[in-house]
């Protein structure tokens, strides 16, 4: 009895080895940039492996980790055949694992061409997503204020905030009358905790960056910003002006935010302890997974990042994407296709399509998805209203031309030091500048 | 026997010493080789001579400042734990009651991985901090105490069961004769129980100071180097300069080398230092 124990065992392990190197020739492993729906794609490989029976392998970076993550797990002899680069800067230190993706199936889908990435005639990322940012706010709350006899200021409306000044005020006096709004401040805390700080030091750091290099001319300040050896940080009061704003009416107080991360802050917005929070709409399903979600679909809007610079009236959300896929060069061919058809698959077929829309919440620059097919959450819907508002501009996303992302953690340290009183404006202005030029000359 | 032994002697080393090749001599010999050249991946590397060890001292001051903060670190915990230390193991060595319970407490912290003590008293710090509206990473000073805390508390009890089995196997006579001699208690400590402890010091000392030169976990997970890297250890700036930069895989490396050096270094000087004290029985 035993030894027909054993002997049936052993066949099945022998099965079950046979069985997994099968497999693993038509493997995908996709390296996951967004652990906000990490979820969404587990359940994305699990439909694309019941409907073709390829697996696919989805591993998720933890927040600021994807570098780190993707340097150690290209090395490996199974490495990541999707993974994706932020951009221009990115794609040189990637270049040797790009593929050039002109000609393939899935640059054809998208609509606008000038939007991947590409040196010469070969194509290295396209964009899956475009995304937009500002200040997002909660309607119910504002309206609550206007409504309110005790207000000191004349506003009446959202529509009537057009720039820094009467941003400023409203947020003052909303701050006086808190208790009575019953938040705890205007503002989600503004998280400084080690990898949380990338909505100040690279989102909002944005609008002085782009403003300088506005004034400079030329077509496109992104550019305009991978040619600069320097940078004089002239808007640098600009910056000061809303990130003093978000702190002095913020939910937590300074020398604690530290601790803070952007999670905190998004479940303050839903759990309505404050009234506004800047973020972009990839944020959404963050605010509507919090469980004991408080803010009504409608009552989220989104607001341009106002800072007080000149004719700031037209200014729209900051629009752009840092999200583009590369296909690794250096994995068998047979993967490589194995990929691509997934790709095709999830932005072409109508459950990939559906996926997208319900679930992952893109606004896809593919030319597969209609109009109807964009996504419903309020934050999209805001992006898109955002974009097709006369007379509006949008910000594009020029942080794509930062140095390096030394570069932006220089500027996070020294925000977090000027929070905490240890260095004093001049100083960030100081770090901005300085290592902007030291890592602009240790990457050329 | 001997003979047999003998002849299956390369065999029954074999299986240890492919696994040391394997996992430490090759990847050691690698390393050293690839902070000689710039790579992406370990596989794919290009000779460049000197230069990431230039580097590594000349681009910032990060490698310089992450250096004189773990000496510092060093001198503060090897002192503090082992006095410490010392001072549990002599009191648990007295027969009062209940010496086991209070031993097995004591140990227990070790017994914690660093990742999850540094997240713990990173709570704890905080908690407190929180009262006067401040957190951990406020100032790098509170980093520094902060972690020089959070080592006293998990190494304490390691280097105390040492100890205690350093003063246990102290002959009673040679108290006798100190008595005899009419000694005092000070005496006795310094005359008798710590040249028969010297074995006992010098490997507490090599392990707190090894230890404290190669700490990364706790560093990580108690103030990852905030503010501005001014609590960064040495490791963690190794660990950071290789990931955190593009192209500077190398540079890390040199750094790690470099690290290696002085860590076996200090370790070999110490030893031979403490190892003089040692009396003979």
């Amino acid at each position: 009895m035993k030894k027909i124990m054993a002997l049936v065992l052993t066949l099945l392990l022998a099965l079950g080895c046979a069985s997994a190197l099968a497999e693993g020739t038509t493997e995908i492993y996709f390296l996951n940039f967004k652990p906000e729906i990490a979820e969404v794609y587990e359940e994305i490989a699990a439909t694309y492996e019941a409907e073709t029976g390829v697996h696919v392998n989805v591993v998720t970076a933890a927040a600021g980790t994807y570098e780190q993550t993707l340097r150690s797990e290209i090395a490996k002899a199974d490495a990541p055949t999707i993974f994706q680069i932020n951009g221009p800067v990115g794609l040189q230190s990637w270049k040797d694992y790009c593929l050039d993706l002109s000609g393939t199936e899935f640059y054809e889908m998208l609509s606008d061409k000038t939007l991947a990435v590409s040196e010469g005639d070969a194509v290295y990322g396209i964009p899956y997503v475009v995304e937009g940012y500002g200040i997002i706010y909660n309607d119910a709350i504002m309206e609550a204020y206007f409504a309110s006899e005790n207000k000191s200021t004349e506003y009446t409306s959202m529509d009537e905030i057009k720039n820094f000044e009467a941003l400023k005020a409203v947020v003052e006096d909303m701050t006086a009358l808190k208790d009575e709004l019953g938040i705890q401040g205007v503002f989600a805390s503004t998280s400084m905790a080690a990898g949380e700080q990338w909505r100040w030091q690279t989102h909002l750091l944005n609008m002085p960056i782009y403003y300088e290099f506005r004034d400079l001319g030329g077509e496109n300040t992104i550019l305009t910003g991978l040619d600069a050896a320097e940078i004089t940080f002239s808007y640098g009061e600009n910056f000061k002006n809303l990130f003093d704003l978000y702190t002095n009416n913020s939910v937590t107080a300074k020398g604690l935010l530290s601790n803070k991360t952007t999670n905190d802050s998004m479940a303050e917005f839903a759990l309505g302890q404050c009234a506004m929070v800047q973020n972009g709409n990839w944020g959404a399903s963050q605010i509507l997974g919090v469980e004991g979600n408080v803010v009504a679909d409608e009552d989220i809007k989104f607001l341009p990042l106002y800072t007080g610079v000149e004719g700031e009236e037209s200014q729209g959300l900051c629009i752009g994407t840092e999200n583009y896929l590369c296909i690794n060069s250096q994995v068998s061919e047979e993967k490589q296709q194995a990929s691509i058809d997934f790709l095709v698959w999830l932005f072409s077929s109508e459950t990939g399509k559906a996926y997208v829309k319900n679930d992952l919440m893109f606004l896809s620059p593919f030319n597969t998805f209609d109009d109807d097919e964009m996504p419903e959450d309020p934050l999209s819907r805001e992006v898109l209203r955002w974009m097709d508002m006369e007379g509006v501009t949008s910000v594009p996303w020029t942080f794509a031309s930062f140095p390096s992302e030394q570069f932006k953690n220089y500027v996070g340290d020294a925000l977090l030091e000027y929070l905490q009183g240890s260095m004093d404006w001049e100083g960030v202005t100081q770090v901005v500048i300085d290592s902007w030029q030291s890592e602009r000359a240790l990457g050329a | 026997m001997q003979r047999t032994l003998r002849k299956f002697f390369p065999l029954f080393v074999l299986p240890t010493l492919i696994a040391f090749v394997i996992v430490f001599l090759i990847p050691f010999v690698m390393g050293i080789y690839l902070s000689f050249t710039e790579f992406t991946t370990v596989t794919n590397s290009q000779w460049v001579g000197l230069k990431n060890y230039i580097t590594a001292f000349t681009a910032n001051q990060e490698f310089v400042n992450a250096l004189w903060f773990t000496v510092k670190f060093a001198v503060v915990s090897v002192i503090s734990i082992n006095i410490l230390g010392f001072a549990m193991a002599s009191l648990l060595t007295r027969g009062i009651r209940g010496t086991n319970l209070f031993r097995t407490v004591l140990f227990m912290p070790n017994l914690i991985g660093g990742i999850v003590l540094g997240w713990i008293w990173q709570m704890i710090f905080n908690g407190i901090l929180y009262h006067y509206e401040m957190t951990l990473t406020y100032d790098a000073r509170f980093g520094f105490w902060g972690l020089v805390i959070l080592m006293n508390w998990q190494m304490i009890g390691y280097m105390m069961i040492i100890y205690i089995a350093g003063i246990q196997s102290i002959p009673g006579e040679l108290y006798d004769a100190a008595d005899v001699d009419g000694a005092s208690g000070w005496q006795k400590l310094t005359h008798v129980t710590l040249p028969m402890c010297m074995p006992s010091i010098t490997i507490c000392t090599f392990l707190t100071l090894t230890n404290s030169f190669k700490l990364f976990d706790q560093n990580l997970a108690l103030t990852a180097g905030a503010p501005s890297k001014k609590t960064t250890m040495l490791a963690l700036d190794i660990y950071n300069t290789f990931y955190g930069r593009v192209g500077w895989e190398g540079v890390g490396q040199a750094k790690a080398v470099i690290f290696f050096i002085l860590v076996a270094g200090i370790a070999f000087l110490q030893l031979w230092l403490t190892r003089r004290k040692e009396v003979n029985q």
